[in-house]
């Protein structure tokens, strides 16, 4: 038993007790779980669990900092109005926000920032992290550098590749989401305030597309027509309008009926304002939520279309494709495909803080703009 | 000396408030209340919403609701303290010795329980006595309440009986354990004033025969002044005023009390001259889809710059009418004339300025905004869309008719949700008033608001109609609104007019059997109104 088992159990022991004193009910049950989870593992793992528990803490414990720490210092900085806003952040969305921003620069400056070109050779097949590698930099010269993160399956650096894959991967998942949800809000809205026939066509259609596999939908569109990242965009859009047309009709229509719907309507509005100024405005909360999640099913869903060779065009970079092609290494321990995992894991729970903060902001019934 | 069986001392209920974006602070609901209650009478807590009636009355529970603390004092329930009790304690307490009736029976019903399992689950839970002999009891109690077919009622479903039987089967249920007190929380406020009665007899009766303790709390005087032995007027969490209810009723000591016993005793005299027709329904029959009738050969006219008043019980059409009016449902037969011109059925084939002419107030004043837009666009549109108004000649607009509603500039960039239920349905009227209408369509604007409220609501219709000379018209169940502003009446029944004519005529002898019925079902400000109505009813049974 090292001085370490002891000081990790006395540790978790005195703050659980504390909590349970303070009743913090919370942090108590999160403590008194790790205390217990612990000892199972420790039996089984021995140290080892020991540190990776620390270990994860520590990085828990760093990102809420991160986060805190964000936020004061965007408080500081953003004009009053703004400020105000951003102090209502929890730490968890402020972090999120923080990723998200890092990522975004990342990859509108890959280019600067990359220590390889996205398709340069700079080494041997899956490159250990860390070891030493030379080719050409985004700018065509040759250097010798270090691989950060390795080389993936065809020895181009796994950093360089992630950076570029940023570009790609976040343009056409983003772009894919806005044009879903502007195609499947406005048909919804339409369904949900027209009603009638309108209403029938609309939703049957729609019962239609559901009805199809939507990889399979998308396999025979993407084969019949030319390969472009356009085309691919406007597919992803169409088949996940379904998905958004279903929950705005339904949200929609709870508001249809609502008393303000009839008196815009009794004072003879058209549809657009009711659609655009009366509904809308009221939907947006479970929407936002829906984008959080629909936002992070289009980086799986683009994924798996680069998985079967008809989403991004290699040699171009994206985070699904790169998983696709080192998932082989996983077997020999070469982690190269957790990377590009773990880039898409976290964008898509950043993206999803950000969108509850956000929720909370537009469910308040202070219209949601205080 | 009977034996005083709750004690209130000093009760203080605080709340915390989470504003967005703010720092949370404590709020106090209940500033210190004492009161008294002897075993068997009944003390009535009386107050406008927000007065912290209900939750006083859950303070007898022990109880606080949705985050309501109770912060201090004591509540000795027979000498003990139910604040100190542990929560395995408390729960001997609930269901056993203190019950509680909801205000709204049909939302505290679990729908898929037969009532009879539902009113004796309490007495089981405490092992207060065997299920058969629970049943028995529950079937005394059905029948003491008046419920039809007292055997077979328990083994009903909830949305198998109508409302008011529903709140009497919760009355049975509150009353089966044989508990010391009740705690009625508005058990009439959401019924017809011809159930409305059946109830409030029943109730008063089983306290009676049981001899139980009661706390009734509701916002109506009237109703209050038949049941219980005291009254205590709250405001703002604190005590107002605390007597016996012959003190109360007949020489209250506070302007507040005064206010809310002389409401709407002043009546505006019904206009002379009833020719002419701005608005005449002409034999109108209607019925949703394939549906069932709603309607049946409607007719009724409404001259310039009066009111008409349609009254009649929930499902008596009155809503129907006003839908068939606005053009939300075309009729089936029958046409509406609107200053001589027959109007199209249908919303979509009148012209805009047809549209204008006739404007809504609704009863939900919150449901009839829009929650995302502030005051001054919920205004400011009418103004747009009607009279193309834009920027600062709009802004002066929405401001004059800010004014016009008694409220003012600072309220035009608030939210709906930051008004409170009064300052609503003004700025409802005031949107209706900026299309500069002929006719305005009232649908219950008040009954979902406090008495003087309300009251401040009618006086300003009234105002308006004087400086404006728009007509109402105005539906309601509520006789005394009809009395206070009406013009001329018409009175509704299961979807036909049954009585119409000048406000004079319609009020007065001779009656209908129906006309009959409401008007002695109105609670009056008068103690032993209750026995007095009950007793020519059953005369005039006896007389059939």
């Amino acid at each position: 038993m090292s001085l370490f088992v002891f000081g990790y159990f006395a540790l978790l022991i005195a703050g659980s007790s504390l909590a349970a004193y303070y009743e913090r009910r919370d942090v108590f049950g999160v403590l008194f779980t790790v205390t217990l989870a612990s000892l199972i593992f420790g039996l089984i793992w021995g140290q080892t669990a020991f540190w990776a528990v620390t270990i994860i803490a520590i990085m828990l414990a760093a990102a809420g900092g991160l986060g805190y720490s964000f936020r004061a210092y965007m408080v500081m900085l953003l004009p009053d109005k703004a400020a105000r806003f951003m102090k209502s952040a929890p730490v968890t969305a402020s972090f999120g926000l923080l990723v998200i921003i890092i990522t975004l620069l990342l990859a509108i400056f890959a280019d600067l920032v990359a220590p390889f070109g996205e398709r340069a050779i700079v080494g041997d097949v899956w490159q250990a992290a860390g070891t030493a590698c030379s080719g050409r930099n985004p700018f065509g010269q040759v250097i010798d550098g270090e691989c950060l993160l390795g080389t993936d399956n065809l020895g181009r650096d796994m950093l360089s590749r992630l950076i570029y894959g940023a570009q790609t991967t976040i343009s056409v998942a983003a772009a894919a989401g806005v044009l879903s949800f502007a195609i499947g809000m406005f048909l919804s809205f339409t369904a949900a305030a027209v009603g009638g026939w309108v209403d029938q066509v609309l939703s049957r259609i729609n019962d239609l597309m559901l009805a199809i596999p939507t990889l399979i939908f998308a396999l025979v569109v993407l084969a019949a027509l030319p390969q472009n990242v356009y085309i691919l965009v406007a597919v992803m859009a169409t088949i996940d309008q379904t998905r958004v047309f279903r929950l705005g009709r339904a949200v929609a229509i709870d508001i249809a009926v609502q008393d303000f719907v009839e008196a815009a309507r009794l004072r003879g509005e058209g549809w657009f304002w009711i659609i655009f100024r009366e509904i809308l405005p009221n939907v947006l909360t479970p929407l936002i939520a829906e984008f959080g999640l629909r936002f992070a099913f289009a980086i799986l869903f683009l994924s798996s279309l680069s998985f079967l060779g008809l989403g991004i065009q290699p040699p171009e970079a994206d985070w699904g494709g790169m998983v696709k092609d080192n998932k082989d290494g996983i077997i020999f321990l070469v982690p190269a495909a957790l990377y590009a995992g773990a880039a898409i894991a976290t964008l898509a729970v950043c993206v999803n803080m950000v969108v509850d903060w956000l929720l909370n902001r537009t469910a308040s019934l202070k219209g949601g703009r205080g | 000396m009977a034996r005083t069986l709750l004690q209130v001392r000093d009760l203080k209920i605080g709340a915390t408030v989470y504003p967005p974006g703010e720092d949370p602070f404590d709020i106090e609901i209940v500033k210190g209340i004492d009161f008294d209650l002897e075993k068997g009478k009944v003390i009535g807590l009386i107050g406008e919403s927000g007065a912290g009636k209900s939750t006083i009355g859950l303070a007898a529970l022990a109880y606080g609701r949705g985050g309501v603390r109770i912060t201090g004092g004591s509540v000795l329930l027979d000498g003990k303290d139910i604040l100190r009790y542990t929560p395995a304690g408390i729960r001997e307490v609930r269901g056993r010795h203190v019950c509680y009736v909801a205000q709204s029976a049909a939302a505290a019903f679990n729908p898929a329980i037969r009532l009879g399992d539902q009113v004796i689950e309490a007495t089981l839970l405490h092992s207060i006595m065997g299920k058969s002999e629970a049943v028995e009891r529950a079937k005394y109690l059905f029948g003491v309440l008046g419920l039809p077919e007292p055997e077979t009622f328990g083994d009903r479903f909830p949305h198998q009986v109508s409302g008011g039987q529903l709140q009497r089967a919760m009355t049975a249920m509150a009353l089966c354990p044989h508990p010391e007190l009740i705690v009625f929380d508005e058990p009439t406020t959401a019924l017809d004033v011809t159930t409305q009665i059946d109830v409030l007899a029943a109730i008063k009766n089983a306290i009676e025969e049981t001899e139980t303790a009661a706390i009734y709390i509701t916002h109506d005087l009237a109703v209050v002044a038949q049941i219980s032995d005291d009254i205590m007027v709250l405001r703002y969490g604190e005590t107002v005023e605390y007597g016996p209810v012959e003190q109360i009723v007949e020489a209250p000591k506070e302007q507040y009390t005064r206010d809310l016993i002389s409401i709407r005793s002043d009546i505006k005299p019904e206009a002379p001259d009833q020719s002419g027709a701005l608005l005449r329904l002409e034999h109108i029959d209607a019925s949703y889809g394939e549906g069932a009738q709603v309607l049946f050969d409607v007719s009724m006219h409404l001259p310039h710059g009066q009111t008409l008043a349609v009254v009649g019980e929930s499902g008596s059409g009155k809503s129907t009418t006003a839908r068939v009016i606005t053009g939300l449902l075309p009729p089936s037969n029958g046409q509406v004339i609107f200053d001589g011109q027959p109007l199209p059925p249908a919303l979509k084939d009148r012209s805009k300025e047809q549209l204008r002419e006739l404007q809504m107030i609704y009863q939900m004043a919150d449901v009839a905004m829009n929650p995302r837009q502030t005051v001054q666009e919920i205004i400011g549109r009418p103004l747009t869309f009607y009279y193309g108004l834009k920027g600062e000649a709009r802004r002066r607009r929405v401001t004059e008719l800010l004014d016009l509603i008694e409220m003012g500039d600072p309220f035009a960039d608030r939210y709906p949700a930051e008004l409170s239920g009064g300052q609503k349905q003004r700025v409802c009227i005031a949107r209706s008033l900026a299309a500069k209408p002929r006719l305005l369509i009232c649908d219950e604007p008040t009954s979902a608001l406090d008495p003087l409220v309300a009251e401040g609501i009618l006086k300003l219709l009234l105002e308006l109609q004087e400086e404006t000379g728009v007509s109402y018209l105005f539906i309601t169940h509520d006789i005394a609104t009809v009395r206070a502003i009406s013009d001329s009446i018409a009175v509704m029944y299961m979807g036909r007019v049954v009585r119409f004519g000048p406000k004079s005529k319609v009020l007065n002898a001779p009656f209908d059997d129906y006309t009959d019925l409401l008007l002695k079902s109105v609670p009056e400000m008068e103690i032993g109104w209750l026995e007095k109505a009950l007793a020519s009813r059953k005369m005039a049974a006896a007389g059939n």
